[in-house]
């Protein structure tokens, strides 16, 4: 059980997905103009992302290891996880509409989100169990939801700044970025 | 298409002009998480390198064949099988290099630059013009990553070319520099980026504004008129005030 903690709490705060692994990256900075957007894109990645994990752990070890192909887990894992997400899209809005419509346009862009192969091949690095991987998954993505958040609520004062005209737009994201990354790598002093 | 570019300027396009990480600002994930030191950035270069050359070739060579509604899909399986060659051939020969890169060797998969430039250019292209594309699209992003990390790497630790275990390297600054560690770590990652691109953007902006000069100076030249008027836009007191009224009317 306190396997399960530690790994909740590494994955969210002391190696948070963005911060320190710098997993997911694209949608971070592409994404985060709103905090209700991120907030979107958050939750359409956590809910991938706890699947693909309990998905991908499935595969690993009831296919690929039987069979002796390991070396193809790459290749795997990105079919399993682009199949998942045309899934989850059509049965979100065939069985739950209201979701759909607050989650629908996040969900292609999740394919070629790296954090979700990403979990995915760190659960199978780290050895983790069945139950393990699943914990790991969904709280890699609370982080990521987190991160995405925070950053959103910094962004919204960014609006207001007068930087030097060459710093405006992409470059100015970048510093506010690493300042937060700043602030989160004060956890990663945290040892257990 | 009015006229087809020369393979040179292909080769250029994808190397300065359009460079990806600079220009296009694709593939941000990479460039911050591995350029921690010159040579895993060279490594992470020429791994995209290599995949991107030949994921193009076979995307072009298959282009007529491949079905419009399934093609991403299809160039995603494709991608993924040269990654998982590359990733096997560094486990074997450059086992230092796999352990310092890490997964982001099988995550070049989901770099967007990639499946960019098969949507953009390979699935519209010759494979020879692809393979150009490739080429100089990769050493476009091996050029962004050692610039990235040669900046990390000096001012983290004051040498360059350090090993993965952060031995081996060139001592470059003296005695006297007490290194910055925070340059290698994430946050180092995220400032250095974000000034290397706010200079790219002064570059293009002046670039752009000089282009503009010259456009105008030919045109007029052209037309045979506008003679005073070129004499007051190369003087420089003139050439300041337009500059200003400029950026007030983007404001």
């Amino acid at each position: 059980m306190a396997n399960i903690f530690l790994i909740m709490f590494t994955a969210i705060l002391t190696e948070n997905f963005i911060f320190s692994r710098f997993y997911g990256c694209c949608p971070f900075l592409g994404v985060s103009d709103k905090p209700s957007t991120a907030l979107g894109m958050g939750m359409a990645v956590t809910f991938v992302m706890t699947v693909s994990s309990a998905a991908t752990w499935a595969v690993y070890h009831l296919v690929l290891v039987p069979a002796k192909m390991e070396v193809l887990k790459t290749i795997a894992f990105i079919l399993v996880i682009a199949t998942l997400v045309q899934f989850i899209e059509m049965f979100l809005r065939k069985f739950i509409p209201v979701l759909y419509s607050s989650l629908g346009i996040y969900l292609p862009l999740i394919t070629t989100n790296c954090a979700v192969l990403g979990s995915a091949l760190v659960n199978i690095e780290k050895g983790y169990s069945f139950i393990e991987s699943v914990v790991f998954g969904f709280s890699a993505a609370i982080g990521f939801t987190m991160a995405i958040v925070v950053f959103a609520g910094v962004r919204a004062r960014l609006t207001f700044s007068d930087p030097p005209k060459s710093f405006r737009g992409f470059p100015l994201l970048l510093i506010a970025a690493g300042l937060v990354a700043m602030a989160f790598s004060g956890f990663s002093g945290m040892k257990f | 298409m009015k006229k087809k570019k020369s393979l040179g300027s292909i080769f250029k396009d994808g190397l300065i002009t359009n460079n990806p990480t600079f220009v296009q600002l694709l593939g941000m994930c990479p460039t911050l998480a591995t350029t921690t030191s010159v040579i895993n950035a060279i490594g992470m270069g020429a791994a995209t390198t290599a995949v991107l050359m030949f994921s193009n070739l076979f995307i072009s060579l298959l282009r007529k064949f491949i079905p419009k509604q399934v093609r991403i899909a299809a160039y995603i399986v494709i991608i993924s099988g040269f990654v998982t060659t590359v990733e096997l051939l560094i486990k074997a020969f450059f086992p230092s290099l796999d352990a310092s890169l890490g997964l982001f060797i099988p995550l070049i998969v989901v770099n967007c630059i990639i499946l960019a430039r098969a949507e953009a250019f390979a699935s519209k292209n010759t494979p020879l013009r692809s393979v150009v594309d490739g080429l100089g699209t990769g050493l476009g992003f091996m050029l962004a990553l050692v610039l990235v990390a040669a900046v990390r790497e000096l001012l983290g630790s004051g040498m360059l070319f350090a090993g993965s275990d952060g031995t081996g390297g060139v001592q470059i600054l003296g005695d006297w520099f007490s290194p910055a560690t925070i340059f290698l770590m994430p946050t180092g990652a995220f400032l250095t980026l974000g000034c290397i691109i706010a200079v790219v953007q002064k570059i293009r902006s002046v670039a752009a504004e000089k282009g503009r000069i010259d456009t105008l100076k030919s045109d007029a030249a052209e037309h045979g008129y506008y003679s005073e008027y070129l004499a007051k836009l190369e003087s420089k007191k003139h050439f300041i005030t337009r500059q200003k009224a400029d950026s007030g009317e983007k404001e």
